[in-house]
């Protein structure tokens, strides 16, 4: 082991590697780099070069350690391995690792500082690299804010080159044959004389070498697979059922339980067992914080003893109703809730002065997550740890969590991730892996599956931020002059970061998020965020801030377009002060053709909004049906840099419209008796096969950084189809969801 | 109780109102069959029942004697894929894939009633199915690939 802990200590020095084009990787060069957790338990003859590769005479592993929640990121992550390394999809395993602080984020600054992600200055690089080194330091394992992509475009290329070029070392070794003469593909290091040595045999030599970190990535025109089309290698398994999630797994010997706990997020008076306890399979009714959870011999059976139960639950802490909700972000636009004054170019008040003011108010609701897969989790406690198995996006976190239950070190907290059914924000959260945990405790031993049922998800799901915008402008000589955009939201971000136990210092960047960033270069603008006082519990809901900012932006930038007299694309185009942003405004609307003849009773409508640094154009086209607006089509440009595959990248793009549109369409989660009104997908439906409209994307390369795709396709698509629906009916839709001022088809 | 799973007799003793879904899922280890919702509103469980789609979160296990029941399992694997999941892989469909199974066991029982489904036989037949990643302008293309490859077969 020593010889391998020193391995393991000098492979994380590619800081040493040179990049294509002469960019070092400064942020890697660490004197007291973590150890790489692959090194621990490896056996005679194995070998690994750096956390993300391991070769054993038998296997090749690639370590992806992003959770994947569906948007294709074990794939992605292989494929950049590969892409160095050489070996093929089929010659090796993947596994998401060990928790780990080697995995560290090196990508979670780009908006957990108040910079634009497009401001280079002095001060916004000091602080990116201050949360950065936090992050470093505390080994922060995290997937979120479409961060994968960029935490991993550089730093897994260079794993695999490592590796690769080790292998040539000891294959020069092992034949004799300079290593300038050798080449590598399929997994194989080739010999001038035709033949190979596969990595798989030489991992017993390898294992005895220094990892090679003098490495060059090799220059984008010579490569394989990034930037073509690839084919996912979990697809095949999710087409046939083969996909085994969390929810799917059995473990020798577990039990089954469901949980309900208080609908009003508070705590638990008392309850009536009504006979749950002597139902069939029914093994036991057992305390959990703010509820009980029923243990039984079948999900079914737990499922259905939960539901005999009587319960009497105490007031929930925030308003009982939902009108109340509403009046505390109305009563938050005051000087001492104002999070912080992001924007103030020109002079608002002066510009304003005797012209014609143009002003409006915005509202957004609690939206829910519920990806299909309900969630759930594993956990066998044991006498000095515990095994947990399930799908999260925040690995060490969720060792600390259960540790704190189990009464254990976080290390002795064993983790296995898995394949998620779908996220959006909800596996940032605690709550199934601790009630889990709380009835593990309770029979040491005996593995415990808990499994909520869709609606104790729903009721206990911590939804998008609610909040409203109060936006005043003016206008001048057909064109924008003045607009003051004032948020007020509840901070999702301190929300979570309560729940998470972990402080977020500083101003919520996600409040005005998308917005007051905003690449326009309007002479006389303000934008002031507002913090209301935590409601219901709010986490973040893909996109985050800039689901509600976004909106309430480019909305009202419709409006005062529409008083200038002007083109909504022109004057966008005009103001755009970002040649990145403005080349997606110009993509959409050559896509589009902006501005051709569009017949009766049908419009289009445009917005541009940033997030998580991608800026992203849509034009939505709609007709004015007799049956309500239907979404004709949705043309959508995105700049990430570098489309690491583009099919994937489609896919997704897609996706983010059709959650934006569904849930602005027709999901709102409202709370009554202090509990949500909402319990299943009949209520909080999202879009249908019959809505979807026709959506094509451009993905454009001309941004400096690389950027992730997840989240950023969801802000622009529902002020676009309100702008679409202006232009198509005359009516302005400042309510989301838009269903309750007009019908869809 | 007595009926046939993918091809395989069962003889299952158990509560008779508990639903298909879970008797699948719990008791056989057929779990490619997802809960989604178990009110038949997001189409995760599907399944053919003497070869009709049915959600199997509404079909008690007691009413199925004699039943045949086939299941995502019964159409293929990922080494033997059936027609319409090679479209759904050609199409690259899937992300979190949660709702895949339930979409490709609707979409088969689409095309084997209808080989050349409309845009709108396609919209009434599969808007039952939710997916909340929104696959659906892919799955829509992967069923009118399928149908032209079954017309061509």
């Amino acid at each position: 082991m020593g010889r391998a802990r020193t391995i393991a200590r000098r492979t994380f020095l590619i800081g040493s590697a040179a990049v294509a084009g002469g960019v070092a990787f400064g942020v890697y060069k660490v004197k007291t780099p973590h150890d790489n957790p692959l090194a621990e338990g490896l056996g005679e003859g194995e070998a690994t070069f750096n956390p993300f590769v391991k070769i054993t005479p038998e296997a090749i592993t690639l370590i992806t350690p992003h959770a994947d929640i569906g948007q294709g990121v074990v794939h992605m992550q292989a494929a950049l391995i590969s892409e160095e390394l050489d070996v093929e999809f089929g010659q090796f395993e993947t596994d998401f690792g060990a928790p780990d602080p080697a995995y560290w984020n090196t990508a979670l600054s780009a908006e957990a500082v108040p910079f634009a992600s497009f401001d280079d200055s002095f001060g916004a690089r000091t602080m990116r690299g201050a949360v950065d080194g936090m992050a470093k330091l505390m080994g922060l394992m995290g997937t979120g804010g479409s961060s994968s992509v960029p935490d991993q475009y550089e730093k897994l290329r260079a794993a695999g080159a490592v590796a690769r070029e080790t292998l040539k070392l000891a294959a020069s070794q092992q034949s004799g044959v300079a290593v300038g003469e050798l080449k590598t593909a399929n997994g194989a290091v080739q010999l001038p004389d035709g033949s190979s040595l596969t990595y798989t045999d030489l991992a017993e030599a390898a294992s005895g070498l220094d990892p090679v970190t003098d490495v060059t990535l090799r220059d984008p025109s010579t490569w394989r697979l990034i930037g073509k089309p690839m084919a996912r290698k979990d697809i095949p398994a999710k087409t046939t059922g083969a996909q085994i999630y969390g929810i799917d797994l059995k473990i020798d010997g577990m039990v089954h339980a469901s949980t309900r706990v208080s609908p009003r997020r508070g705590a638990m008076n008392g309850y009536e067992a009504n006979g749950a306890d002597t139902m069939p399979g029914v093994s036991s009714i057992l305390p959990i914080t703010g509820g009980v959870a029923v243990v039984a011999n079948s999900t079914w059976r737990a499922m259905n003893a939960v539901n005999q139960i009587e319960f009497d639950w105490a007031d929930a802490p925030y308003p009982a109703e939902q009108d109340a909700h509403w009046a505390e972000v109305a009563a938050s636009f005051t000087e001492e809730r104002l999070d912080k004054e992001w924007r103030a170019d020109g002079d608002v008040d002066a510009a304003m002065d005797g012209a014609e003011v143009i002003s409006s108010e915005y509202s957004a609701g609690y939206v829910a997550h519920q990806p299909l897969e309900p969630l759930n989790a594993i956990v066998r406690a044991d006498e000095n740890g515990a095994e947990v198995w399930t799908g999260h996006q925040l690995p060490r976190f969720l060792q600390q969590k259960v540790a704190a239950i189990v009464g254990c070190e976080p290390d002795d907290v064993v983790y296995h991730n898995q394949y998620s059914g779908g996220s959006f924000g909800h596996r940032l959260e605690w709550d199934n892996i601790t009630q889990a945990a709380e009835i593990a405790v309770q029979m040491r031993g005996t593995p415990v599956k808990l499994t909520l049922s869709r609606e104790e998800d729903f009721a206990t799901d911590y939804p998008r931020q609610i909040g409203m915008s109060r936006s005043k402008g003016t206008v001048k000589d057909g064109k924008v002059d003045s607009w003051s955009l004032d948020i007020a939201t509840v901070s999702a971000t301190r929300s979570m970061s309560g729940r998470l136990g972990v402080p977020v210092p500083g101003p919520d960047t996600q409040i005005a998020a998308g917005a007051w960033a905003m690449a326009y270069g309007i002479p006389n603008l303000r934008v002031r965020a507002y913090a209301v006082p935590e409601l219901a519990p709010t986490s973040s809901w893909r996109s985050v801030g800039a689901s509600t900012a976004g909106f309430f932006a480019e909305s009202f930038l419709d409006e005062l377009i529409h008083a200038a007299g002007a083109d909504q694309i022109e004057e966008r185009m005009r103001l755009c002060n970002n040649d990145v942003h403005r080349k997606v405004l110009e993509a959409v609307a050559e896509m589009s053709n902006w501005g051709s003849a569009m017949g009766a009773n049908k419009g289009r409508g445009v917005a541009l909004v940033e997030s998580f640094g991608v800026p992203v154009a849509q034009v939505i086209e709609v007709t004015n049906t007799d049956a309500g607006i239907k979404i004709d089509r949705v043309y959508v440009a995105a700049d990430v840099g570098r489309v690491i595959d583009p099919v994937n990248f489609e896919n997704l793009v897609q996706g983010g419209v059709v959650w934006a549109l569904g849930h602005a369409i027709n999901s709102e989660i409202t709370y009554s008796d202090g509990m949500a009104e909402q319990t299943n997908y009949h209520a909080s439906e999202g879009m249908r096969m019959y809505q979807t409209p026709e959506i094509i994307v451009k993905g454009l390369e001309n941004a400096e950084k690389i950027r992730g795709i997840g989240e950023p396709p969801v802000p622009a698509a529902p002020p676009a189809l309100a702008n679409a629906i202006f232009a198509a009916t005359g009516q302005r839709i400042r309510e989301m969801p838009f269903n309750k001022h007009i019908d869809f088809v | 109780m007595q009926l046939t799973i993918n091809g395989t007799p069962h003889d299952i003793e158990i509560e008779p109102d508990t639903p298909l879904l879970w008797v699948l899922r719990d008791e056989i280890g057929l779990t490619g069959t997802k809960y989604g919702c178990g009110i038949a509103q997001c189409g995760a469980c599907t399944v053919h029942v003497d070869g009709e789609a049915r959600r199997s979160c509404q079909v008690q296990i007691g009413d199925l004697e004699g039943a045949e029941v086939t299941t995502i399992e019964g159409f293929g694997s990922p080494d033997k894929l059936s027609l319409v999941q090679q479209a759904w892989v050609d199409h690259q469909v899937a992300q979190c894939g949660y709702c895949q199974s339930g979409q490709v066991m609707q979409a088969t029982a689409l095309l084997e009633l209808n080989d050349s489904p409309t845009d709108e036989d396609i919209d009434r037949v599969m808007s039952g199915n939710l997916c909340r990643c929104g696959t659906y302008p892919r799955i829509r293309a992967a069923i009118h690939d399928a149908a032209a490859k079954i017309k061509g077969a």
